[in-house]
């Protein structure tokens, strides 16, 4: 008998299936603000639903496990996760974080957390050498996306783990491109893993959310207690529609690796596109880390078209994949990053960091692969 | 991305995009696609991705008998119409409509027969579909003639002047055995019957019974198409040219007050996104678990039209596109006591009623799904006491084998890590 589950197992049964009052294979949603408590405030558990529900704890019990970390923790955004995450500092404090973040935690550090005092310095975190040059007496924490969006650079999560470790700083892995299904930071040495559930998790583009979890249970506590303290947390509706999406989790993020992966070297065989940006290929630099730190590849490629003009009549005639912003949902979108999901950087920024306006980027759907490039063809032509 | 950044137009204006031409692909794309996009047009009011829930009980007319194609969700639903055409969509029929249990769906199908009229259907039907004709024919008038239609020539023999349906369910509950869908299409076309069939156990991934010329196609969405055991619900499809039907279901639907309620529907159609990706990974594991029990010398026989030894094996071939995820198997100890043993003794098999869910499930039918049959019928037919049913699930399949092996064996089960 093999002790440990497979992870096909696991996203289905992970504490989340049977109601211990009735039964019911779904998790009851306890639509409810407040719970009757004796004379001496004692309660069955839970007291109040902004600082624990039965639902978002039965989601966040088995998002814990399903990360490998001691504590989950549902927030009503990805954003708000990472605020949470964030707000466990003080002014003064300084961060090193990835150079590509996803806009909206790039908006939130300058823009909101810099009001409080608190630094950051953006680094190429896909290179070691970067992330040391970067570090300063009041360093607290490196924040980390691998792979980043959407250029798709790869850091080395153990490395970096290491270094945290030798300098006493928190380690935090935004895991919103791979899932748990094919990336566990917190095995790899990360102290917190934050995601945006939007994505992948709830995986069929019809919930808002974010997830946290830490590696201790101290760390938990803390987070938890900012959680109740400032309030974002995630509602037993959308919390419960996150638990029924990750029940798919296993079968979703086959398919989308299949197709993505599938894609990834059609598309470097087409006339109009000059460069694709996929971990997944050979080509790419750091195919071999990330070989060696996730089971799979994920469903996002990057892509660029020969021109600016080509990359706008291409976004303009695709039919079945919608031009949309966010991702991971089981029908393809696309975006135009410089545009939309990275607007907020300034343009000299958004050259450095190459991702210029014929760069385009595709989150995989599940659909027939067939048919996706099918319409990719037929939105490249000219007719 | 700062919202600000985009100029905004008022709600409902066309799009210029190309997915604003989107619909006219789905007929001709593959199943996995239909899946994903089956009634999921964006909403033409602000472009959502996931069709917005009208949880709302009437709708502001435009003007005095002028509306925007809905007057009272029980009538009509924008959230129900899209899940509707999703599943005509998949099904290859004109149209369908969303009931509130695949009892309702049932319940449509057989009111659009008149008084007096008579219906065949197989002997070893679902107990829901049994107690129904039961009742209908107390309260109704409804004549019922059950049978094996496996025999065609009975079949043929069985109809009577007042015959007007022919129900089908293929593979059947809980024997798995298999009807002829062709066969009997031409004897219901022969003779100007309708033709149903309760497709639930295949989803229209697996068998598209309107295809080899059934009129209508019933399931209860609350197994495969929904998928997540959380959900109860029901449909009917009409078959390609069958408008006349498809408008008296809608108007039964109303009537009768069955019609699924817009949060349901939202529910199912999410369920439908990934019911080609569920419906590949249920069927790999009921495959391996079917080779797994054949094998096994506690293990009587195994019901299953994937193995070669099932005596409708070459039907399967020819009428379904894949074998699905349901199995029975019979213990050689078919006591009470040997088969309640080996139901306490399973861990990732739930005991419930139901089916199709991610989860798999384990069941006795001789005393859950079929105890509303005698047990005389029940003998005539073969469900035993020792007969267990297994809705295998998406688990990993080794977890599955480990799981029954244990339980056959008696060995005391490990603690669960």
């Amino acid at each position: 008998m093999r002790t440990a589950i497979n992870k096909e197992t696991l996203v289905l049964h992970t504490g989340n299936e049977i109601d211990q009052q009735f039964g019911a294979l779904s998790v009851p949603v306890y639509q409810v603000s407040t719970f009757l408590q004796d004379v001496h405030g004692h309660g069955k558990g839970f007291e109040y639903s902004r600082s624990g529900n039965p639902t978002r704890d039965a989601l966040e019990k088995a998002f814990a496990v399903l990360e490998h970390g001691k504590c989950g923790l549902a927030f009503s955004s990805g954003i708000a996760a990472i605020t949470a995450v964030f707000m466990c500092f003080s002014t003064g404090d300084h961060f090193i974080v990835s150079d590509v973040v996803y806009g909206g935690t790039y908006r939130l550090l300058t823009k909101v957390l810099s009001r409080m005092g608190m630094t950051v310095t953006f680094v190429d975190s896909s290179n070691l050498a970067a992330i040391e040059a970067a570090i300063t007496p009041q360093t607290r924490a490196v924040f980390v996306e691998t792979p980043t969006n959407p250029v798709m650079a790869v850091s080395d999560i153990r490395a970096i783990a290491a270094l945290c470790r030798k300098r006493g700083f928190r380690f935090i892995v935004d895991n919103t491109f791979m899932s748990p299904y094919w990336q566990n930071p917190l095995l790899l040495g990360a102290d917190i893993v934050v995601h945006s559930a939007t994505k992948y998790l709830g995986g069929h583009s019809d919930v808002v959310a974010g997830l946290v979890v830490t590696a201790t249970a101290e760390l938990g506590e803390e987070i938890h207690f900012l959680q109740n303290a400032m309030g974002g947390i995630l509602g037993p509706q959308d919390s419960w529609l996150l638990m029924r999406g990750i029940k798919t989790l296993s079968v979703r993020m086959e398919q989308h690796e299949r197709n993505a992966n599938a894609l990834a070297a059609w598309l470097q065989t087409l006339p109009g596109v000059a460069k694709v940006y996929y971990p997944g290929l050979a080509s790419h630099p750091q195919h071999a880390l990330a070989r060696s730190q996730a089971g799979g590849f994920g469903g996002m490629i990057s892509f660029e078209l020969t021109t600016p003009e080509l990359a706008e009549h291409f976004l303009s005639r695709l039919k079945l994949i919608a031009l949309a912003i966010s991702l991971g949902g089981v029908e393809s979108l696309i975006c135009l990053p410089a545009k939309t999901t990275h607007a907020s950087f300034p343009a000299e920024r958004l050259k450095a960091l190459g991702i210029s306006d014929r760069m385009v980027r595709l989150s995989v759907g599940i659909e027939h692969v067939e048919d996706l490039k099918q319409d990719i063809l037929q939105a490249l032509s000219n007719q | 991305m700062d919202s600000n950044e985009f100029k905004t137009v008022a709600p409902g204006t066309p799009g210029v995009m190309g997915w604003a031409g989107k619909e006219p692909l789905l007929a001709g794309a593959g199943p996995g696609t239909r899946c994903v996009h089956g009634g999921a047009a964006p909403d033409p009011a602000y472009g959502a991705v996931a069709a917005p829930i009208y949880q709302t009980s009437t709708f502001a007319l435009l003007d005095i008998r002028t509306s925007a194609g809905f007057e009272y969700t029980r009538s009509g639903n924008p959230t129900r119409a899209r899940l509707e055409e999703a599943i005509a969509l998949l099904e290859g029929g004109c149209g369908a409509i969303c009931t509130s249990s695949g009892m309702s769906a049932i319940l449509a199908v057989l009111s659009l027969l008149e008084h007096g009229s008579h219906v065949l259907c197989p002997d070893d039907c679902y107990g829901g579909t049994f107690r129904t004709l039961a009742h209908a024919r107390q309260v109704h008038g409804l004549e019922a003639t059950f049978l094996d239609m496996t025999d065609l020539e009975a079949v043929a023999a069985a109809i009577r002047p007042n015959t007007r349906m022919i129900w089908a369910e293929t593979p059947s509950n809980p024997l798995l055995r298999l009807l002829d869908l062709a066969a009997l299409a031409g004897i219901a076309k022969a003779r100007g019957l309708l033709l149903a069939v309760d497709n639930t156990f295949m989803s229209p991934l697996l068998q598209r019974p309107l295809r080899w010329g059934a009129d209508l196609v019933l399931h209860s969405t609350t197994k495969y198409l929904n998928g997540h055991s959380d959900v109860v619900g029901g449909a009917v499809a009409a078959a390609a040219g069958r408008t006349d039907l498809l408008e008296r279901l809608a108007t039964l639907n109303m009537t009768l007050g069955t019609s699924q309620s817009p949060h349901d529907c939202a529910l199912v159609l999410r369920g439908l996104k990934t019911l080609h990706l569920r419906m590949r990974a249920h069927e790999a594991n009921a495959r391996a678990l079917a080779a797994f029990l054949a094998a096994h010398p506690a293990v009587a026989r195994v019901n299953y039209p994937g193995l070669p030894c099932h005596p409708q094996h070459a039907l399967a071939l020819r009428q379904q596109e894949g074998f699905g995820a349901m199995l029975s198997f019979e213990l050689k100890d078919g006591s009470q006591a040997s088969v309640a043993k080996v139901l306490r003794a399973l861990r990732w098999f739930t005991l419930a009623e139901s089916l199709g869910g991610v989860e798999s499930l384990v069941a006795q039918p001789a005393s859950m799904s079929h105890a509303s049959m005698t047990a005389a019928m029940r003998g005539r037919i073969g469900i035993r006491d020792g007969l267990i049913r297994l809705s295998v699930g998406v688990e990993d399949p080794e977890d599955l084998i480990e799981d029954l092996r244990q339980a056959l064996e008696g060995r005391t089960p490990p603690s669960v890590p």
